[in-house]
């Protein structure tokens, strides 16, 4: 008998079906339900008998007062069960290396390459101690100052910090140096307003106003583009400067981006580049040609560094020349022969975070860049911004989803799409999509809020993808809106081959029932 | 003629499938796309950057060639702590947070991302049996980042502008909180003790006001003595009205009294700190990442900037759910109205943090204190014995960190290169930070090091001053 073709039955019409998707699901319980009296995960060294000899009984320096007189209640494990159940966790996770990861838009889910997450790892950085001798962590200081120059050519600007935690903590670095600047002036108190666009990424206003500003929101004109009226009726005397993104949150290139950072600098502010979408123009536009102050990268998003589900990141801070004086300390520097930490910089506005940034991070970002080079990040860019106008076309063939604003024209590294369409004629709305297309194995995001684009999904395809992955997941937008045409309780219904079924919100938000740790939740069900 | 490079990183780089798709959107080349950036913003040249490592093994060789300057706390024998710590890193963290499913990942929906909320979930549960508190965010970037945030949440919760601090933080901390708190806060320092290291209690008894939002000191101290004395100070606070608010080191705390439980009363409202002891490597000061914790309070709830993670039924009876307790107060969901801010910040630590805690279990918590602070007591009790050092120069109990003076006419910097030559980092120099401790350093000693490590130091040290 011949074997049976089964190959055949994976396609329709010469194409792939759907996946026939079902996320891992253990039903694990919490962990302290696995908890057995007297077990033990890992031992702790001994102490030498000497030792004990020399210092009898160590806890008999504490007063009473300090001495913890019970035991936290941490569940008891032995180590095959802890490495079960973290295990099960992370197969209930879906990694950006196991979908098709373009359904984050703005979050730049890009591959991260194996090699660099073995190079982070290796003990020459993973044992390295941040204040150990200057002599001793040349190699990291060198990594540290050569990703700095890379960065000054990608972006034009003179100097970087490559200290802050993240990226909106690279934003709130940017708005303090903002402040040290008018400080310097003696213009502080005036200078109490900093502008920012809805379609900028929501930290730049947050971090405005945590550092002392009032906030100025923009919103855009009738065809998408950061409104230059909006702007000049918004700036005066009172104005510290604009924090602005470009290609915004839509993937829309602000063509008259010049103009606003002259409108602001002719008021006497400065002007930030929050470059969380740099990916698309890599080699292709600048901060300094555009005349910016400041501006920042997300080196786990332009840079390839993984996401680590929330972090850690790292964000770098550029400056002018003119700026650098207020940059975090301490800078790396290297007089020819050997790299050192500067903290001789009087104006700086002091330290972000402890030490000099997340040094894990950086080396990937660096090891990226050396990895593509000029041509290759120049490469990356272009074919993220082929993959978003390939996925743009493609999307827009889905009868009722939409690409509101500028009419015809390309985009750069996402989109910002609207199902509002759809929603009217089915009742389905964007984020029952978003659980939908769950079912199917991908990740989906509406918007930040405000949703000003209604029923809104952002799209960012990246460089990573193939031409098949933006297929598969056009694929699945296009099932999706025909369920929800032909049967829309599906769709409201879902996930249904997710890991866990429809959430029930309401305790999240009532004081009496919430519950951040599993000793409150024993509490408020009457077991603790 | 050349072939273009194909990078194995960008698919679509493969030259028939690039021609293919530019013609499907009918542009001419990627150049079409970018009609909206003006001639004069484009970059008509090649960027002067580096030669790139095409290869995997040229790139491998080239980064490791320039790692290989470093010298390491594997290779040396290190006393250096300061806010990062060299405690052992069980193998299962390492397990764990090299799993693609958690590193990968980023901030998908409960229905995506299951685990990953329960395994923050579980984190914070865990941290708080450790520090007895109910609520437990999500890690903020690091301790620095945690303590500057209660510091401003306690001025939210009270209307009031003025912080104290104990003058035994870290210049670094201090300096991030005066940036931090610049337009919400005054900030003033209370004084120590000069013998025990004692928070100044009549100092704190005078600078306190109606106008005093927090009082904020660590336990253990930045320079590693056990402050006694909570229980006077969270009720001089509460007294006035003010947060007590304390930063902890969460490996203390199978030992030390939590500073939730101080006297009989409440004692911290709020405590904060750094979760890098707790299954994270040294990494260049790269393993850092920040807890805040509080009570099961609707007032405090609300004034976290950062994400909550809260556990929740769904539609099938005895499923665990999840989701984002409270997430109308966050900057996602209302911009500058929110709580600061909430963005990418340590969640992997938390992750890590939470299986160190499972692992180790209330008998290794207890364990692991009783053991730093043998070997750390040890340490002491032998370098006191050199003439010319005096250990600890505080006469307080201590935990993992103390001061060593060294009255020799050496440099602590000149003793430290010494040692260096010997195979030795020595402690953190502290006579910039602290010049009132004179020729002082700051020497960490925790489970990882031997009686025999501990000695050989103290043989060097003889050597040295």
């Amino acid at each position: 008998m011949a074997q049976q073709d089964i190959s055949q039955h994976r396609f329709t019409d010469g194409k792939p079906n759907l996946r026939r998707f079902h996320q891992a699901k253990w039903d694990e319980p919490i962990i302290f339900e696995l908890s057995c009296e007297g077990q033990r995960g890992v031992l702790v060294p001994e102490v030498e008998g000497e030792i004990r000899k020399e210092v009898g009984d160590a806890l008999a320096t504490l007063p009473e007062s300090m001495r913890r007189n019970q035991p936290p209640r941490l569940p008891e494990l032995a180590q095959p069960q802890v490495v079960r159940h973290y295990m099960r966790l992370s197969q209930e996770n879906l990694g950006a290396d196991l979908n098709v990861e373009i359904g984050q838009g703005t979050c730049t889910m890009k591959y991260s390459p194996k090699i660099n997450d073995q190079l982070a790892a290796h003990p020459k950085l993973a044992e390295l101690h941040p204040l150990q001798d200057e002599e001793t962590v040349q190699g990291i200081l060198e990594i540290m100052y050569r990703f700095e120059q890379m960065l000054k050519e990608i972006s034009g600007m003179d100097r970087f910090s490559l200290q802050p935690a993240a990226g909106s903590a690279a934003i709130y670095a940017n708005v303090s140096m903002m402040r040290a600047y008018h400080e310097s002036r003696g213009q502080a108190a005036q200078r109490d307003e900093i502008i920012t666009t809805i379609f900028s990424h929501p930290s730049n206003a947050a971090c405005a106003q945590t550092a002392g500003f009032k906030v100025i929101t923009l919103y855009p004109d009738e065809d998408g583009y950061p409104d230059l009226e909006a702007l000049k009726a918004a700036i005066s005397e009172r104005t510290a400067g604009l924090m602005i993104t470009n290609p915004e949150d839509t993937g829309i290139f602000n063509p008259r981006i010049e103009e606003f950072v002259r409108v602001v600098h002719e008021a006497g502010g400065l002007c930030a580049y929050d470059q969380a979408n740099a990916n698309g123009v890599l080699g292709i536009t600048r901060a300094r040609e555009a005349g910016f102050d400041l501006c920042h990268f997300n080196l786990h998003k332009t840079f390839s560094s993984p996401h680590g589900c929330g972090g850690p990141g790292a964000g770098a801070s550029g400056v002018t020349e003119e700026l650098a004086r207020f940059l975090p300390l301490p800078t790396v520097e290297c007089d020819g022969e050997r790299y050192y930490l500067d903290y001789d910089r009087p104006d700086s506005v002091g330290k972000l975070r402890p030490f000099y940034g997340y040094a894990p991070v950086i080396l990937r970002a660096y090891a990226w860049v050396m990895s593509l080079g000029a041509e290759g990040l120049r490469e990356a860019a272009e074919i993220a911004v082929l993959n978003n106008n390939y996925l743009l076309k493609k999307m827009r063939e889905i009868p009722g989803v939409s690409a509101p604003y500028a009419k015809g024209k390309r985009r750069i590294e996402q989109v910002r799409y609207s199902w509002e369409e759809l929603a009217q004629e089915t009742g389905v709305c964007s984020e029952e999509i978003g659980v939908r297309a769950a079912d199917f194995g991908v990740h989906y995001w509406t918007s930040h809020h405000p949703f000003v684009v209604p029923e809104p999904v952002t799209l960012e395809p990246t460089e990573s993808f193939s031409r098949d992955d933006l297929d598969e997941y056009v694929a699945i937008m296009a099932h999706v809106a025909e369920e929800a045409r032909t049967d829309p309780e599906l769709v409201k219904s879902a996930p249904h081959n997710s890991t866990i079924h429809t959430i029930d919100h309401a305790p999240l938000d009532d004081p009496s029932q919430w519950a951040m740790t599993w000793r409150a939740y024993l509490k408020k069900v009457g077991r603790r | 003629m050349d072939q273009p490079t194909v990078y194995p990183y960008i698919p679509n780089s493969a030259p028939a499938v690039k021609r293919q798709m530019l013609d499907e959107v009918g542009a001419a080349s990627a150049d079409d796309f970018y009609e909206d950036v003006p001639e004069e913003l484009r970059l008509r040249r090649k960027m002067d950057l580096p030669e790139p490592f095409l290869s995997e093994y040229g790139l491998k060789r080239h980064v490791e060639s320039i790692l290989a300057k470093n010298k390491t706390t594997g290779e040396y024998l290190s006393f250096l702590g300061a806010g990062c710590y060299q405690h052992h890193v069980p193998a299962v963290c390492d397990e764990i947070n090299r799993r693609a499913e958690f590193l990968t990942a980023y901030a998908g929906e409960p229905y995506d991302d299951h685990g990953r909320f329960q395994a923050l979930f579980e984190y914070a549960s865990m941290m708080g049996e450790l520090l007895n508190m109910d609520v437990v965010n999500v890690p903020t970037y690091d301790g620095f980042q945690a303590a500057a945030t209660s510091l401003r949440m306690a001025c939210r919760l009270t209307g009031r502008r003025e912080v104290l601090l104990a003058r035994t933080i870290s210049a670094d901390l201090l300096s991030k909180i005066r940036d931090y708190c610049k337009r919400s806060s005054e900030i003033k320092l209370i004084g120590y003790d000069s013998a025990t290291g004692q928070l100044d209690l009549d100092v704190l008894e005078a600078a306190i006001s109606d106008r005093t939002a927090a009082v904020y000191f660590e336990n253990p101290s930045y320079l590693g003595l056990i402050e006694t004395q909570g229980e006077e100070i969270a009720r001089i606070a509460h007294e006035r009205g003010a947060v007590c608010v304390v930063g902890a080191d969460p490996v203390s705390l199978g030992v030390l009294t939590p500073p939730a439980d101080y006297g009989a009363a409440h004692g911290a409202d709020i405590v904060c700190g750094d979760i890098q002891p707790l299954g994270m490597r040294v990494q260049f000061g790269g393993g850092q990442a920040g807890y805040i914790a509080t009570r099961d309070e609707e007032k405090y709830v609300m004034e976290y900037p950062s994400r909550l993670f809260g556990l929740a039924p769904t539609r099938v009876p005895g499923e665990y759910g999840f989701g984002d307790v409270a997430y109308e107060r966050t900057s996602f969901a209302i911009r500058e109205e929110g709580k600061e801010w909430v963005g990418t910040a340590a969640a992997l630590w938390g992750i890590t943090a939470g299986v160190y805690l499972a692992l180790m279990g209330p008998q290794g918590m207890a364990e692991i204190g009783e053991t730093i602070m043998a070997r750390s007591r040890y340490a002491m009790l032998k370098l006191d014995g050199i003439a010319g050092v005096t250990a600890p120069v505080f006469r307080s109990p201590h935990f993992k960190e103390f001061v060593v003076n060294f009255h020799t006419g050496k440099s602590v910097a000149e003793i430290n290169r010494d040692l260096l030559a010997r195979g030795i980092f020595g402690g953190k120099d502290l006579t910039a930070e602290f010049p009132e401790l004179g020729n002082s350093a700051l020497y960490c000693v925790t489970e990882v090091h031997t009686k025999e490590d501990i000695d050989r130091l103290v043989d060097a040290l003889k050597e040295v001053v």
